[in-house]
């Protein structure tokens, strides 16, 4: 059978994405930034995880204002890199796992979640951000990837108390798939971060670090935050972080923490990272 | 009609259904710009690319002044409008300084040191 066996959350700042493809990871500027990945790319290489569950946010990409989809489940077998404004990042093409992907579709919508399934995707720094982050610079991923997109771009985002109760329901058919498959969750985006207005510019290192603190401790509780704390306190871009309650209601209620990274900046960003395992599993 | 829980955020304007709906053709004009032969003839002329699209010509003037806190108000989000300053080739970075009103070396300063407070002030 299919097993879930770690949980990882991760920034996706598009700056992140361009400084390593221009060849700017050693600079002072940037150099913290991946040295909070160190650990997590030694780990990774160790645990060989099959397939990714990656729960992103497409950035006007795929998705305009034409079909705004809350959930969106992407079941192709390949995922091309987006060309955003400034031409496609040179990364690999992203291998799917259609049958797992279907299958997950068809349990998670019979537990009362209504997915969009997405055949066809092109997929932004949202997505293949978190990859470069613990994966490097390989010629081809080393895994198979199930992008899952939600929609934080038109307000109101679905609730973190709905990402959470979801994630347990995406576990529920990760884990009676037939296949012998390693896999894990992933929950991208934040912290901190407002893009737009007057306001922009805004970190909120105190809020962020108990966030850190909450979501492996204290998950069920933090899933009720409302939206308006999201917004005042993490920024009108910093609600993202309900994207990663999905990738915490998968993983057990009691987890260990693997390991941690907090930094400001990145561009406009606080990056949060956390790599998180089942209590069993550890 | 109760009032929004987001309305007076400083300096924040929340992208909302109604914000969404008065902005629907200056981002899907933002959205044509993904495509690189839209983006060479945009740049070529600018005024006869955007009266292909129904927008208003607030909207329309506020794109060619680049003023995104004017186009945010008129139902711009800052994911499609980075379409145009992608187009300009400038970096999020040098929009969200634009909006503040700082200098991007300012601002760049202030992200180094750890960024504005949620209050809206920053240092």
């Amino acid at each position: 059978m299919a097993k879930l066996t770690a949980g990882i959350a991760c920034s996706h700042v598009p700056a992140i994405g361009a400084a390593l493809d221009n060849g700017k990871s050693g600079d002072d500027y940037w150099k913290p930034v991946f040295a909070g990945f160190d650990f997590s790319k030694l780990w990774i290489a160790a645990q060989k995880p099959d397939v990714v569950f990656l729960v992103y946010n497409d950035h006007a990409t795929a998705f305009s204002l034409d079909l705004i989809p809350t959930f969106a489940i992407g079941c192709a077998s390949t995922f091309q890199p987006a060309d955003e404004g400034w031409g496609a990042r040179p990364v690999p093409v992203v291998e799917g796992a259609p049958e797992l992907a279907a299958h997950i579709a068809q349990s998670v919508i019979e537990n009362d979640f209504d997915l969009t399934i997405v055949n066809r995707m092109d997929v932004d720094h949202g997505l293949t951000v978190p990859l470069s982050l613990m994966f490097g610079q390989p010629q081809a991923w080393p895994c198979k990837v199930i992008p899952f997109a939600v929609n934080v771009v038109q307000y109101p985002p679905p609730s973190g108390r709905r990402c959470y109760m979801l994630g347990k329901a995406i576990r529920k058919a990760i884990e009676s798939f037939p296949d012998d498959l390693n896999v894990q969750v992933w929950g991208t985006g934040g912290m901190s971060h407002q893009l737009q207005g007057p306001r922009a510019g805004l970190i909120n290192r105190e809020w962020d670090n108990r966030f850190l603190d909450r979501i492996v401790n204290d998950a069920d509780d933090l899933s009720k935050t409302p939206h308006i704390e999201y917004v005042r306190e993490a920024g009108s871009e910093g609600i993202e972080l309900v994207m990663w309650l999905i990738m915490r209601g998968a993983m057990d209620d009691e987890v260990q923490q693997i390991h941690r990274f907090y930094h400001v900046p990145a561009s406009n960003t606080a990056v949060g990272h956390l790599i998180l395992k089942n209590k069993e599993t550890a | 009609m109760e009032e929004k829980p987001y309305a007076h955020l400083p300096g924040t304007v929340i992208f909302d259904a109604e914000q969404s709906r008065k902005g629907y053709h200056l981002n899907q004009f933002c959205m044509s710009l993904l495509k690189a032969p839209n983006r060479e003839r945009f740049l070529a002329d600018e005024h006869t690319y955007l009266d292909e699209w129904p927008m208003t010509q607030d909207q329309k003037q506020a794109v060619m002044a680049r003023d995104y806190n004017r186009m945010i108000a008129l139902g711009g989000n800052i994911y499609f409008l980075a379409k145009i300053f992608s187009t300009d080739g400038k970096s999020f970075q040098y929009a969200a300084a634009l909006m503040t009103g700082m200098s991007q070396e300012d601002y760049a300063k202030m992200m180094l040191d750890g960024g504005r407070k949620p209050e809206g002030k920053h240092g």
